[in-house]
């Protein structure tokens, strides 16, 4: 497969931290793939994708997309990313509508195709009654799906997922589950972020563990699992080695 | 120019869907700029015109007690209270009755005050006559005598919650009641000795009179009012207090995780200021005509001199636009740096209440320590106020406020680049 995003060497350093966030990293993430990318609290998981999606610039190193460089590209790079953050990261008092058309446009799309991919997301993931309600009144489930529609009305090369199921009831998952497997059977290359190992097992195509801004291990997850002697899940593998002690820091 | 527009609309729905924030733009500073005109104007009429109660307490009983209690009898909006309970009042009564709040003033006339005036001027007089060999050259003895005078103090008791500039007025007045009684007496003195006829045709008025004019441009006769000083620089610190909406919707944006959107959709970041811009700039606008509306229509129905703008209205729109763009440079910069809407809004109030303070909204300038009008130099609010009276007050033209109004701007571009480039280092750290 075509490689679509290539980090070389790539470095972070936060001022004022006695640690790199990210050190050294390379990683190589092909087209159509769902890539997981797993690692306990303050491993770098979350840098390296803001540095991906352009909102950080690393310290050092080489980042590519489609074999355009960061640097001299990035609002061309941004126009193909989408992200669905882990917060629900719409307006509140805006309708669901209201919201969508407004990110939708900061994407370039004319009017009239953007009110109707609006429309047709909205009826895909089951929100169309409540189109015109503002998004203060949905449910945690519902907000979810509208932070999905939210980061591929302008059908991005590449998605970016953080937590995209935390808090949110069966009915919702399996939505927002069935929709991400469309995208991707559609050629949208998925980049997926999560705590929800078990849930990583399944959707992902191939992982990345990254423990201390290195990676530690990638490969698809049934390799991952039969490279550890008596693991049978990914969640064994990820306890094997990243170790049991606590992550917590501040 | 689409997404810039789409910003601004987004801006426009959000405002319009935050009652607390119109409250913020709109309610506040109408209620604001109606109740401090209000106090204000009543303050000046409290002083020029309502009855103040006044306690004598004649211990003297001689020619200058009854000169003070006649002149404070005659004297305009003075009620003289020399009786309280149908007694007459002590001393004691009168301190105690300022203390507890019930009068703000109360004068004590000494006893024997009459007497030592009388001597002291006779003694005077006879001095200054005696160089002339008109009078007896006695006063040799006379003078020792006064040496020895202990001098009799008329005692002035405020209320504790009196202010210093209503002691200092009321005190001022007193004391040229006092002086008026002694030039009387130091006349009559002249007339007895020098053995003048009864009506020697003196001048009563005062000698030296003056007329109060305002200095200003033109001549079409405007007197500047209290109307006219209040309203453009509530206006301005109605226009100022956008600062807090505005930094409190740059710190929702981050903590609602809809930065993280903006920041990797394919726009800059001066896009997305530009429609807070944009729709804050309108604001303001509208927040300056709600507020020279309600200084032009409904200060008349309270009792209010109406607000006339009159020719100088399109220079008005020009200093609340510009003033408007201070005001957001700085909401975007607190909003930028503010991590959470307990800092933003807490400081982006006080630091305007601040800014108000040394522009010269509450105080003027002019009275401040010279330290702190040096320091007055640097608000914003200060130029913005000054552009206004040049205008109003003054008549000025755009040419006479090119001054204030670059500073403003300066202080728009500052402030701006100052919140783009602390987002960009907050990104690249």
């Amino acid at each position: 497969m075509e490689e679509i995003i290539r980090i070389h060497q790539l470095s972070k350093h936060y001022a004022g931290s006695e640690r790199y966030a990210l050190k050294d990293l390379s990683l190589s993430i092909k087209k159509n793939e769902i890539f997981g990318l797993l690692g306990p609290n303050g491993a770098g998981k979350t840098t390296l994708i803001s540095t991906l999606c352009g909102m950080i610039k690393p310290t050092s190193g080489e980042l590519r997309f489609n074999g355009l460089s960061y640097r001299q590209n990035r609002r061309k790079i941004q126009q193909q990313i989408g992200i669905v953050p882990q917060e629900y990261a719409l307006y509140p008092t805006l309708t669901a509508v209201e919201n969508l058309y407004y990110f939708g446009s900061l994407y370039g799309l004319p009017s009239s195709e953007l009110k109707r991919r609006i429309s047709d997301g909205l009826h895909r993931v089951g929100l169309t009654d409540f189109a015109k309600k503002p998004i203060k009144t949905f449910s945690g489930g519902m907000q979810r799906r509208v932070n999905l529609l939210a980061g591929i009305l302008h059908r991005p090369s590449v998605l970016f997922l953080d937590e995209p199921t935390v808090g949110v009831d069966v009915h919702s998952k399996e939505v927002i589950m069935a929709l991400l497997h469309e995208l991707n059977a559609q050629g949208t290359t998925i980049i997926y972020s999560s705590h929800h190992l078990n849930e990583a097992q399944h959707f992902c195509t191939k992982i990345a563990i990254i423990d201390a801004g290195k990676i530690v291990v990638e490969g698809e997850p049934q390799q991952l699992i039969a490279s550890v002697n008596g693991a049978t899940t990914l969640e064994n593998v990820f306890i094997h080695l990243t170790g049991s002690q606590l992550r917590d820091y501040a | 120019m689409h997404k810039l527009s789409v910003s601004a609309y987004k801006e426009v729905l959000l405002l319009l869907r935050d009652w607390g924030g119109l409250a913020i733009l709109f309610f506040m500073p109408s209620v604001l700029i109606i109740t401090i005109t209000l106090i204000q104007e009543s303050t000046f009429k409290a002083v020029g015109e309502s009855t103040l109660p006044i306690l004598l307490v004649d211990e003297d009983r001689g020619e200058i007690g009854r000169l003070v209690a006649q002149n404070l009898a005659e004297a305009p909006n003075v009620q003289l209270i020399t009786a309280v309970d149908g007694k007459p009042l002590s001393q004691t009564a009168a301190s105690t009755l300022v203390g507890d709040g019930q009068y703000q003033i109360a004068i004590v006339i000494p006893e024997g005050l009459s007497d030592e005036l009388n001597e002291k001027v006779a003694h005077n007089v006879d001095k200054i006559l005696g160089e002339f060999a008109l009078t007896e050259a006695d006063s040799t003895k006379q003078l020792q005598r006064n040496e020895q005078w202990d001098p009799k103090e008329v005692i002035i008791y405020f209320d504790p919650a009196a202010g210093q500039a209503f002691r200092n007025a009321t005190k001022n007045n007193i004391e040229k009641m006092l002086s008026k009684v002694e030039v009387e007496k130091i006349y009559a003195v002249f007339i007895d000795q020098m053995e003048l006829e009864e009506d020697p045709g003196l001048l009563d008025n005062e000698i030296i009179a003056f007329k109060e004019t305002i200095a200003q441009k033109g001549n079409d006769g405007i007197i500047p009012n209290a109307v006219q000083h209040n309203v453009p620089a509530w206006i301005l610190f109605g226009i100022f207090f956008i600062v807090v909406p505005l930094g409190i919707n740059l710190v929702k944006e981050k903590n609602l995780g809809t930065y993280i959107r903006l920041r990797t959709s394919p726009v800059s970041y001066l896009v997305i200021l530009g429609g807070k811009i944009l729709t804050y700039t309108v604001i303001c606008l509208i927040q300056f005509a709600l507020m020279l509306l309600i200084a032009r229509y409904v200060f008349p129905l309270i009792g209010l001199i109406p607000f006339e703008p009159g020719t100088q209205l399109p220079l008005m729109i020009l200093i609340a636009f510009i003033s408007g763009l201070a005001a957001i440079g700085l909401g975007i910069l607190i909003g930028t740096i503010a991590e959470t809407q307990e800092q933003s809004a807490p400081f982006g109030a006080i630091f305007v209440i601040i800014l108000a303070a040394l522009g010269g909204v509450w105080v003027p300038t002019f009275i401040m320590p010279e330290v702190m009008q040096k320091v007055s130099a640097f608000s914003p609010m200060n130029w913005g106020i000054s552009a206004f009276y040049d205008v109003i007050l003054r008549h000025g033209t755009a040419a006479d406020i090119a001054q204030p109004l670059s500073f403003l701007l300066l202080f728009f571009a500052a402030t701006l680049l100052a919140a783009i480039l602390y987002d960009k280092r907050h990104q690249s750290n």
